[in-house]
């Protein structure tokens, strides 16, 4: 498996090439209203989708690390995950929903197909990373994640200006929900590097599931706000080229494979220092038991 | 014993030891006060919009106070191992949890009172709205803060710089519902915008948190 | 164009960022490797 990095890396680097070459190439047709600088979201889109995907897979395994503790809950979480995953399908497809969505300009099918991720999400995750592994996945999700989700909140603002003349809307929903999100996730890494408790990925477990369900009320938040305070208009809700959005995809399959070397890398190298710490923990040790003054072993 | 039995002995316990010593009490109280007068000295208080900027700025001084009284919450409890005991004794770790937020909220609540009429008088302010909605805006509020505030304050015993520690954790969660109390004071200080749609976020709010706090406290304070 | 300046600052600041951060797990993977020669050499 290791030995398929480099290969891939150059695959990734050729990958990136090539929707970056799309992303500011002629064959991609210009904005009629905001010119050139539009292919901002060729980077600013994939960057956000990919860091909530991150964060997503963060959250699936923080439940997992919480539900780890004991068999039973173990057992209700995998039947509660089950539950979420039918139910949310079944809703999706009720008729007064199905009108609502509609209406909203969504597509039931693709609100079920997100709602399905959540139960193969948690048992994918269950499968490849059992035991410890899962609390370096959501370490390793919530760190490359908040460099996605930086680069998102660099690459806003550096849109807007030129297009609605600020830097910042506070009303912008999509804008301030990842800048919250940001510092939930930044909040999290702080724990994690100031608990030295043996319980650490339990409480950062309870903060991801804390920010997980805080996103919502941000939503809301800040929707009524808006609602309330006119804000710019946006574009972005008509429909997009097609040639625009096949570059969007491509710019956007090449960031995942370069997130997954990331993360891969990141994976690999919180597994070599936990490594690191239990040598030197059984160093410590037997040090100890090397010092003729301090026998560890009664004398016969 | 009930868990609610529980509660109040371990709330009442508290009080009284607050009550006897005071030293959070009276720091608190001149924190407070200090506040209020550096955003009297920093936002003109005659200034046209002060009456849109002043939720802001009180919710902003509850919150500062919250953290100040949240941060020696446990305290009390690390000093004798008290803790510990309380970790190996039958009592629900809920009851725990209820007692410490109950206690925060009327110590915030008492903060609050305080520094309500001193905003008054600085900013002269006068409702224009339902003065009646700011009861439950600030209830509402007020536990919100202090729900998140002591378990993350519980979290933070487990780190190192605790102090610094609660803020951090606390201040990006506590967002919707600094959005929506702002919104709603703000609201009912100008009487230009309803404020009921803010008042149920507040709701939701409180109910989701408080909900998720008893549902972790207990691995949180199991936690070495 | 004027905000051709802005195109081109965005994509550099994504490349920095990522740059930056594989940086410094380069850096910590040749630390740790250091340390666990040291480690098995001590033994």
């Amino acid at each position: 498996m290791k030995r398929l990095f480099p290969i891939l890396a150059i695959l990734t680097t050729i990958f990136l090439a090539y929707a970056l070459h799309l992303a500011l190439g002629k064959d991609t047709p210009t904005d009629a209203q905001q010119g050139d600088v539009y292919r901002i979201i060729f980077y600013h889109v994939p960057s956000a989708w990919t860091a909530f995907l991150l964060f997503f897979i963060n959250f699936i395994a923080s439940i997992q690390c919480l539900a780890s503790a004991k068999e039973s809950t173990q057992r209700a979480a995998k039947w509660i995950v089950i539950a979420v995953g039918v139910i949310g399908v079944i809703v999706t497809y009720l008729p007064q929903v199905q009108q609502q969505l509609v209406l909203k300009g969504m597509r039931p099918s693709a609100i079920a197909t997100t709602v399905l991720c959540i139960p193969a999400f948690y048992f994918l995750v269950g499968w490849l990373f059992p035991g410890d592994r899962v609390d370096v996945l959501a370490l390793t999700t919530a760190e490359v994640g908040v460099v996605f989700c930086t680069i998102v909140l660099v690459t806003g603002p550096i849109w807007a200006r030129p297009v609605w003349g600020i830097w910042w809307a506070p009303g912008d929903i999509r804008l301030t929900s990842t800048l919250v999100l940001w510092l939930i996730y930044v909040s999290y890494l702080i724990l994690r590097k100031f608990s030295s408790s043996a319980q650490t990925q339990m409480l950062a477990a309870a903060l991801a599931v804390f920010g997980a369900l805080d996103v919502p009320l941000v939503y809301f938040s800040i929707w009524f706000y808006r609602t309330q305070h006119p804000q710019p208009v946006i574009g972005g809700g008509g429909s997009m080229d097609p040639r625009m959005l096949h570059v969007l995809l491509m710019s956007w399959l090449a960031f995942l494979c370069f997130a997954f070397l990331v993360c891969w890398s990141r994976f690999r190298l919180e597994l070599l220092h936990r490594e690191v710490e239990a040598a030197h923990a059984m160093e410590s040790l037997g040090g100890a038991t090397a010092k003729p003054s301090i026998p560890l072993r009664r004398a016969q | 014993m009930t868990l609610w039995s529980i509660t109040l002995a371990t709330l009442k316990k508290d009080i009284r030891l607050e009550w006897r010593s005071k030293d959070a009490l009276n720091s608190m109280l001149f924190f407070s006060l200090l506040v209020v007068v550096i955003f009297m000295f920093s936002f003109d208080p005659l200034a046209e919009e002060s009456r849109h900027i002043v939720g802001g700025l009180v919710w902003v001084g509850f919150l500062f106070a919250a953290v100040m009284a949240l941060n020696q919450t446990w305290a009390r409890e690390l000093r004798n191992q008290v803790l510990d005991a309380y970790r190996v004794s039958p009592a629900p770790a809920n009851a725990l949890f209820l007692a410490k937020a109950l206690g925060n909220f009327i110590f915030v609540g008492v903060l609050e009172a305080l520094m309500t009429p001193l905003f008054v008088i600085f900013y002269n302010l006068r409702v224009l709205g339902p003065a009646w909605q700011l009861i439950p805006v600030a209830i509402l509020g007020t536990w919100a803060l202090v729900v998140n505030g002591t378990f993350f304050a519980a979290i933070s015993l487990r780190t190192r710089s605790r102090e610094i520690m609660l803020p951090l954790l606390l201040f990006p969660i506590s967002i919707p519902a600094v959005v929506a109390m702002v919104a709603s004071t703000t609201a009912i200080l100008t009487g230009e915008d309803s404020a009921h749609f803010y008042i149920v976020l507040l709701l939701t709010y409180d109910v989701v948190f408080t909900t998720a706090c008893l549902a972790l406290f207990e691995k949180i304070l199991h936690a070495e | 164009m004027n905000s051709l300046k802005f195109l081109y600052a965005a994509y550099v600041a994504t490349w920095t960022i990522h740059v930056f951060y594989i940086g410094t797990l380069v850096r910590r993977f040749s630390r740790l490797r250091r340390e666990m020669k040291e480690l098995g050499k001590g033994k």
